[in-house]
């Protein structure tokens, strides 16, 4: 498990609608067997990890979530802005009381947006604070897997140092972020992109990789997601050899039968050409890729461990 | 999938002269740009109604088809389109940066705006503030409907965080530079009057942490940047309001855009529900990437059973994958029809368009007018 994902932080980032979410919570099951726990941490306020868990929505706070083969166990954390703010301020300034009655203004809402850098801070620097913890001298989780924000903001949002540095360019922020940046350009940390095989999901993963790459942030793997069987390989459709099976297998060779069949295997053959290429641009980006199939009936619970225990392999 | 009278008549809607502008939301990945311009497209040429298309982030491939090869912020006539009886289809692609300049510059003079230009908050927000874009596409929209040029406008929305985003960001926007908060913040001691005593020492115990934590200088900065705002033009409340009353008056048709996934599905009835409570006008709900069953009579038990037989036969034809991609495709759609189902339980008023799967991407102007044959009344 270790040898094939490496690091203890792990960025899960991908276009909207490619699954991230759903890799993260597989990956975080996944890292957890054998008795290991990891937190699986969402910070965009979704609440994209409870439906996959099929629990209620989360708090901010770390809950348990799952159990994984082994005694493992999946702990998840939705981040919220303000409150880490609060956590923050009341950590370094004994804010208390004074704090929620800001928060009641809109004070710390107020002062998240103004500075999205410090939003950004705030939330990755929770992240590094999980990763990082110990307890009695031994660390808290063995890795944290995080539900990042899409490709298309994934470098703003990792790259926290620059954008703080246009606002702050001292003081406890500072230190704060140079912190953050220390451990997500250490080997500690990989980021993970989840795509799909159509353009433009591929297409972004490219993009964001480049951009990954130019800020000295370090690349895990390419997660293709929703990956179909590989079916009538070199094989032709024809009439004939349809209704000739149909047939062997007592099933109805009617015309609109054997037409719709033929229709469908078509679709299908275009669709996977185009897939096809597409898996050609993706082994040119010089990443390892794990392909993980389409679960038909959708992913519940099972169709999650089916997932992690892929990503095990 | 749904009952006949609740099949959304998107033609109408853009045949309707009344209809003014068309909003695309949803959450990302749902093909909101793709349907935003295979509207705009038909509007054009198949009701001969002169059209603009808004887009926000645009596919590289989709942008050059519509002749857009760079962010612009004024139209371009789009070339590949044969329009009749006078439609016309124009396109731009929202420069974000560049829209607040402009408002910038058309509410004070030329040295003001370059100091707020200067300004590191200003440089910060307008490039990176979570609700800019999303403020910046209705300022956009407001003002190619004040030039009142267009037929029609359909506007592509921001790939917000939440749906929520783009209804929430042009007031969030102006709450902060109207400055209220800000000059609470700025000026602790005369924002004690009406407030309460905890409240006022907070915002002390407030201004003096935010001062140690970011520093002397970024306060200054910030202060500098509001009073540069504050002082050409506080009306940002005022535009956001009027934008916002264009987006709830009848001449104004929002689309909820999603594919049967459990997560867009969920997205779009949020949005739905969040746009009734604002009272904005849901035309309904435009569902992508669906699929469709072209072997109805065959169930996928039957298909996979008979499939693994033929395996087990030895059977040398290509029958037993080809039964298996039939019961594949039948699973999903069986599994789009519940998820849907979802949304049409608790929304059962919502009429709806459904758009075949394209085997390709979309990325040219034939394209397009394919999608928009699923728009066909």
């Amino acid at each position: 498990m270790g040898e094939h994902w490496p690091g203890r932080l792990h960025v899960v980032t991908g276009k909207g609608g490619t699954g991230k979410t759903t890799v993260a919570g597989a990956l975080a099951l996944a890292l957890a067997a054998n008795g290991r726990r990891t937190l699986l941490v969402e910070v965009e306020g979704r609440q994209g990890i409870a439906p996959l868990f099929g629990g209620p929505p989360l708090p901010y706070r770390e809950i348990k979530v799952a159990t994984a083969p082994g005694r493992g166990e999946v702990r998840a954390l939705a981040v919220d802005p303000e409150e880490a703010l609060l956590e923050y301020l009341d950590m370094f300034y004994k804010l208390g009381l004074a704090g929620r009655a800001l928060q009641k203004l809109g004070a710390i809402d107020f002062a998240t947006t103004i500075a999205p850098g410090l939003r950004d801070v705030l939330l990755t620097g929770k992240v590094k604070e999980a990763t990082t913890r110990t307890e009695n001298g031994k660390r808290v989780y063995d890795a944290v897997i995080l539900d990042a924000p899409p490709t298309g903001r994934i470098g703003r949002f990792l790259n926290v140092t620059a954008e703080t540095a246009r606002l702050a360019k001292v003081g406890p922020i500072k230190t704060q972020s140079d912190g953050v940046t220390a451990v997500l350009r250490s080997p500690i940390t990989s980021v993970h992109l989840v795509t799909l095989l159509e353009e433009m999901p591929v297409q972004e993963t490219a993009d964001a990789i480049g951009e990954l790459r130019e800020l000295g942030l370090p690349i895990g793997k390419i997660i293709v997601n929703s990956t179909r069987p590989e079916l009538l390989v070199g094989a032709k459709v024809t009439g004939p050899s349809l209704r000739k099976g149909l047939t062997t297998a007592g099933l109805a060779t009617d015309k609109a039968t054997v037409a719709g069949l033929t229709a469908e295997a078509k679709q299908y053959l275009a669709r996977r050409n185009a897939e096809d290429e597409l898996r050609e641009d993706l082994t040119q980006l010089d990443r390892p890729v794990v392909e993980l199939p389409f679960l038909p009936q959708g992913v519940d619970r099972d169709g999650l461990a089916t997932l992690a225990g892929i990503l095990s392999e | 999938m749904t009952a006949a009278d609740h099949i959304l008549q998107v033609d109408s809607i853009l045949a309707d002269p009344g209809v003014r502008i068309v909003v695309c939301c949803g959450s990302g990945g749902v093909g909101k740009t793709t349907t935003a311009a295979a509207l705009a497209l038909r509007a054009a040429e198949e009701h001969g109604r002169r059209t603009v298309v808004l887009t926000i982030d645009p596919a590289r491939r989709l942008a050059q088809s519509l002749g857009l090869t760079e962010l612009s912020n004024t139209p371009r006539q789009v070339k590949g389109a044969h329009a009749s009886n006078g439609g016309e289809l124009h396109a731009m692609m929202l420069d974000m940066k560049r829209t607040f300049d402009e408002v910038v510059l058309t509410h004070t003079d030329a040295k003001r705006a370059a100091e707020i230009f200067a300004n590191p908050f200003y440089q910060a927000m307008s490039s990176t503030f979570s609700g800019t874009q999303e403020y910046m596409a209705m300022e956009k929209l407001g003002q190619l409907h004040a030039k009142d040029e267009w037929d029609l406008i359909v506007v592509d929305t921001p790939p917000s965080r939440s749906a929520l985003d783009f209804l929430d960001a042009p007031q969030r926007l102006s709450r902060f530079l109207d400055g209220r908060m800000l000059r609470m913040l700025m000026a602790p001691a005369r924002g004690g009057r009406s407030m309460f005593s905890l409240v006022t020492a907070s915002f002390g115990v407030f201004s003096k942490a935010v001062t140690k934590i970011l520093g002397g200088q970024l306060l200054s900065d910030l202060s500098g940047f509001v009073a540069g705002l504050d002082s050409t033009f506080g009306g940002f409340r005022e535009r956001a309001e009027r934008t916002y009353r264009i987006l709830q008056a009848p001449e104004t048709a929002f689309l909820v855009v999603a594919v049967p996934e459990p997560d867009a599905i969920r997205e779009a009835a949020f949005f739905a529900d969040r746009l009734a409570r604002d009272r904005m006008p849901l035309a309904g709900l435009v569902l992508n990437r669906t699929h469709v069953i072209a072997a109805p009579e065959l169930s996928a038990d039957d298909a996979l059973a008979a499939a693994v037989a033929l395996d087990q036969a030895g059977d040398a034809t290509p029958t037993a994958d080809v039964l298996r991609i039939h019961a594949a495709l039948t699973q999903q759609v069986v599994r789009e029809t519940e998820v849907t189902a979802r949304f049409t339980a608790e929304h059962p008023d919502v009429a709806m368009v459904l758009v075949p799967a394209q085997p390709a991407d979309v990325h040219d102007i034939d394209g397009l007018r394919d999608v928009g044959l699923a728009f066909a009344g």
